[in-house]
């Protein structure tokens, strides 16, 4: 266990919005944070659901995109130097002899902090699962919902469900890996990159690879192994499509997962704080964010950045036992600005 | 003014209506177990509702953006739709719709 323990002052579950300005105010009082992430990118769901779309609600910001956002909190946290350890998930947290929490992910990457900070919205980001009967028996082996490593569908014979552009991207890139790689979409119209649409309908034009207007409705074999997909078309009706790999793309969803058994008070898979420090029932675990629920909530990101710098007071009397907290201003303070690395 | 929601149990509620909210608010503010995770921004299929058949004729159609983000939808039916992309407005009182398995709670 003593093998590599990142060792911090705060450990952030979750890279959001949130969780980024938490680095900000948290930096400002002097303390490191280390953020933990399931995407592979930081911006939570600015980044994975809304990298294009408008925000008009941040004080000061009459306009921003999603993606903008993400972009300029980390740029306004650089100087602080987080550490992320993207597409982790928060799996096992242990209380220390010393106080400290010692937080595991599925990863294996191991933290060690005198605080904890969940700030992860609505949950970790999870495939979505299409809705068929003993499917999970089969996952891992013959159903994936990502691409590890290419080199496992070489010379198989491949499905893949979905319209958007990873549906297209992998059903483009397993050609010539695959033994065969067929799609199967529930209308004939795709949102993918019209580019990749253009391509695959070539190809399903020589021949190559069978196109399928169908939806799921079962699987065939015996798990592990499937032998085919069950496919049901408005035209034709059921059938089954003959293959040994399913490639499912119909994007994330949001769970609680793991956090949910990490001892803290729940309130319909929110968390429960209080609203000076915004800590949990149980001392040095913080929530702020999407994530928590308390008299009056609401689910802004204004909302979650206010509760971000009162977490960060009493996340420093913690780190920092014994040492006074002093309240200081960036616009007046040459401490804080030499933090910033602006004077 | 209302709409009738049916939950995932089968169970038919009747919910009050406000002209101008979406079909996803008025659910949702009835406390009805929808996931509506993007909360409205037509980003997400979790607010997919199936519309009863007589109702969906009458409905304003589907854009673009609300036709290709049913593609997330686990599945999808004749008259699946988001229920954040409907406004609601007089001339529905007393529609039914179905929330779907996906986009429950």
């Amino acid at each position: 266990m003593t093998e590599n323990v990142h060792q911090t002052d705060v450990i952030i579950v979750g890279a959001g919005p949130v969780g980024l300005f938490a680095v900000f105010e948290l930096g400002l009082l002097g303390l490191k944070a280390h953020l933990i992430d399931i995407l592979d990118r930081p911006g939570g769901q600015c980044a994975e659901l809304y990298p294009e779309k408008p925000i008009y609600d941040i004080p000061g910001i009459p306009i921003c995109t999603g993606q903008e956002l993400t972009d300029k909190l980390m740029e306004q946290i650089a100087p602080f130097d987080p550490q992320f350890h993207l597409q982790e998930m928060a799996e096992e947290l242990t209380k220390l002899d010393n106080g400290n929490w010692l937080l595991k992910t599925d990863g294996g990457v191991v933290l060690e902090a005198p605080v904890l900070v969940i700030a992860a919205g609505g949950g970790s980001f999870v495939p979505k699962k299409p809705r068929i009967e003993n499917l999970e028996a089969f996952e891992d082996e013959s159903v994936f919902y990502a691409v590890r490593k290419i080199e496992r569908f070489r010379d198989r014979n491949v499905l893949i469900a979905g319209g958007g552009d990873s549906a297209l991207d992998w059903f483009l890139a397993l050609q010539g890996v695959a033994k065969s790689v067929s799609m199967t979409h529930h209308r004939d119209g795709f949102r993918a990159a019209p580019h990749s649409v253009d391509a695959m309908r070539e190809i399903v034009a020589s021949g190559k690879s069978k196109l399928h207007i169908a939806q799921l409705k079962g699987i065939e074999g015996s798990a592990p192994n499937l032998t085919g997909i069950k496919l049901e078309s408005k035209e034709t009706g059921e059938f089954v499509h003959e293959c040994d790999m399913l490639l499912a793309f119909y994007g994330l969803t949001m769970k609680l997962g793991p956090v949910a058994e990490f001892g803290i008070d729940l309130e319909q898979n929110l968390i429960s704080v209080d609203t000076e420090k915004f800590e949990t029932n149980v001392p040095g675990i913080f929530a702020i964010g999407d994530i928590n629920t308390y008299p009056g909530k609401l689910k802004l990101i204004l909302s979650g950045f206010h509760e971000a710098a009162l977490m960060s007071q009493e996340a420093f009397r913690l780190a920092r036992p014994g040492e006074r907290l002093r309240f200081q201003y960036t616009t007046s303070s040459s401490e804080l600005q030499k933090k910033l690395g602006v004077r | 003014m209302k709409i009738l929601v049916t939950d995932g149990h089968g169970v038919e509620h009747e919910v009050e209506a406000t002209d101008g909210w979406t079909i996803m608010e008025i659910i949702r503010d009835a406390g009805l177990p929808i996931k509506a995770e993007c909360g409205g921004s037509c980003v997400c299929a979790t607010c997919h509702v199936i519309v009863n058949t007589d109702w969906f004729a009458k409905l304003p159609g589907k854009n673009e953006e609300e036709i290709d983000m049913l593609d997330l939808a686990l599945e999808v039916f004749d008259h699946s739709r988001l229920s954040c992309q409907i406004e609601f407005e007089p001339s529905m009182d007393g529609m039914k719709v179905t929330i779907a398995s996906d986009a429950l709670m």
